[in-house]
């Protein structure tokens, strides 16, 4: 084997220049929309003013740090996001898990792909439609909530989507009706991998279909579910805000006030720049450093991790 | 085989197997039910909808909610702006991720690792809304159509699924026998991989069309004429906002009567329309997103 040197690095490179003429272009993309905004994360610690630009502007330390940490919204802002992420992961993966348990036991093929076709549908459904289908199916007076409300003759009939106390279920559980489809598939593709030769000699054995489900197919899919979950984590923070920001409204402000729509808020509506990058980069940061912390855990206890 | 397992089928078994079917029906009928209301609704009177009484198929069956929608211009430049961005943005998306997949899944590639950890970075962490913000308005693309289709055009994502399935699927022999035959590196991406890649190439198309066609966001920030508006905004304002400007309906007399009907029906109606597209592609979508989600399963 030659050792790479420069000689034959240089031979290497020239010997395959189209390549590097090819990748230029997407790099150019990937320096300008996903680098470029990193340098502009130093306004945070700037005084950020129109004229003077990024660079031009007074570097002013972490005021706007000590400025959002000491915000009355901190808490209740750090609090909306977490709530809701951490309770549509908590519902969700256990919702993805069952649904590809469940269809993997069907021996019916047909059957099988009805339930998918239909579970996977709401996935391609716009959060725009989404929460318009919200709007409708859960209005009081005329959607099928307000409809089977005074069927059963309930006496009260709540505006669900001005409620406070029931943002984060609408949140979580819209989310379950619309994503459980699409997170079965990966954990089915997994479930797909399993050695038949396992279950033919369990049930020799004289396993029971649910002891075949916790002792072989739980344990198959366990590095995809953590795989999947570190992934998540690292996500908490960055709750969705397409969803959240149509849900929002003045009655259910707050609870449903999370860091992205607070960066949106304040950065383009106010156009308070520095704030706005402050909070928006401590969001960046925790998310990366939970992605590290979890896939950290997650390498020391089990037998998966993601890098 | 089939047989020997139904005779150890044993009661619990069965009694599982029970519990699993009315799951996954319960399942079904609770995901497809709100979605069979809307659709029942939009062909139902204004009256029947308002009332009520629309529980499973339509009521009074009408059309007038769709004539509203054919009557209201708003929707019909926000598909068009839309269908633009989609065609455009998801073009160059692929064109994309195919130059910086094909590259870096080539063992030959010298500084192919500085490539991955620069994407791989750049999925963990992100500037934000704001500096990204400032990226788009410093190249001066705000409320051009440009900042539809540039800023989201590379997916890290896609380019890492393409990437995997380059190095899983096209065999490094091809490449030495191409290479022996005189074909260069542009010519064997070209002539070869491309076309070796097809099913590949329409799930990252697809992928990229469908979050087109339902993303809001870019335009919510970028654009300012509502001219230019895709079909999300103008839903968003007639859905979520409540916002129904009747002044862009042009009505005949005959129309004017029914003109609460239109009103009430064009929610439900619009629902429909603008989830066409992507229920044309349903069939396709749900056969190349399931390989799609597998080849990026593969793990190196």
């Amino acid at each position: 084997m030659v050792k790479p040197g420069t000689a034959t690095l240089k031979r290497r490179v020239l010997r395959h220049w189209q390549l590097y003429l090819i990748v230029l272009l997407p790099t150019i993309f990937l320096l300008t929309f996903n680098y470029v905004p990193m340098l502009g994360v130093q306004i945070a610690f700037k005084e950020f003013s129109p004229v003077k630009g990024i660079w031009g502007s007074p570097w002013v330390g972490g005021k706007q740090f000590n400025m959002f940490f000491t915000s009355p919204f901190f808490w209740p802002v750090i609090r909306n996001t977490l709530i809701l992420s951490v309770y549509a992961l908590l519902i969700g993966t256990p919702s993805a898990i069952f649904l590809a348990l469940a269809l993997n036991e069907v021996p019916s093929r047909r059957f099988k792909k009805v339930v998918q076709m239909t579970t996977y549908a709401p996935y391609f459904i716009s959060m725009v439609v989404l929460v318009g289908i919200l709007n409708i199916v859960l209005s009081p007076s005329t959607g099928i909530y307000g409809q089977f409300a005074h069927l059963l003759g309930m006496n009260q009939i709540y505006d669900i989507l001005g409620q406070e106390k029931a943002f984060s279920s609408l949140y979580a559980w819209s989310g379950v009706w619309q994503e459980t489809g699409y997170g079965a598939v990966i954990y089915l593709a997994s479930l797909a991998n399993i050695n038949p030769e396992l279950h033919e000699a369990s049930k020799i054995d004289g396993a029971s279909r649910l002891q075949r489900i916790i002792y072989i197919d739980l344990p198959s899919i366990r590095p995809t579910i953590i795989i999947l979950l570190i992934l998540s984590v690292g996500g908490l923070l960055s709750v969705g805000f397409e969803k959240v920001f149509l849900l929002q409204n003045t009655l259910n402000l707050n609870a449903s006030e999370v860091i992205s729509t607070y960066v949106y808020k304040i950065g383009l509506v106010n156009t308070n720049f520095s704030f706005a990058v402050a909070v928006g980069l401590f969001n960046s940061v925790v998310g990366f450093v939970l992605v590290f912390a979890t896939n950290l855990l997650a390498r020391k206890y089990s037998d998966a991790s993601l890098f | 085989m089939n047989q020997a397992i139904r005779i150890r089928e044993s009661w619990g078994d069965r009694l599982l197997l029970t519990f699993v079917y009315a799951a996954l029906g319960f399942i079904t009928i609770a995901v497809a039910y709100p979605i069979i209301y809307i659709i029942s609704s939009s062909f139902s009177s204004s009256a029947a909808v308002m009332g009520g009484k629309v529980w499973f198929l339509p009521v009074d069956p009408t059309l007038y909610g769709y004539a509203a929608v054919f009557k209201y211009h708003q929707i019909w430049t926000g598909y068009l702006n839309s269908i633009i961005y989609t065609g455009a943005g998801s073009t160059l998306s692929v064109a994309l991720t195919i130059m910086m997949a094909y590259p870096i899944s080539r063992k030959t590639f010298a500084g192919r690792n500085i490539f991955v950890w620069l994407l791989l970075f750049a999925m963990l962490f992100s500037g934000g809304l704001i500096p990204y913000y400032l990226v788009v308005r410093n190249l001066h693309l705000l409320g051009t159509v440009w900042a539809m289709i540039l800023p989201g055009a590379l997916s890290i994502y896609s380019v890492i699924v393409a990437k995997s399935f380059f190095q899983s699927s096209i065999p490094n022999d091809l490449y030495e026998a191409a290479q022996i035959d005189g074909c260069s590196d542009a010519g064997f991406l070209v002539k070869v991989v491309l076309a070796l890649s097809k099913p590949v190439i329409a799930v990252l198309f697809l992928w990229s069309a469908v979050g087109n066609w339902n993303s809001y966001f870019n335009a919510l920030i970028f654009l300012n004429d509502a001219g230019m508006y895709p079909l999300q905004l103008v839903l968003r304002e007639i859905l979520v906002n409540n916002n129904v400007d009747t002044n862009s309906m042009t009505l005949s007399a005959e129309q004017l009567k029914h003109f609460e009907d239109m009103r009430t029906l064009l929610k439900y109606s619009i629902i429909v329309i603008s989830s066409i597209p992507v229920l044309i592609l349903y069939p396709f979508i749900q056969k190349y997103f399931v390989q799609g989600v597998m080849v990026g399963a593969i793990k190196e």
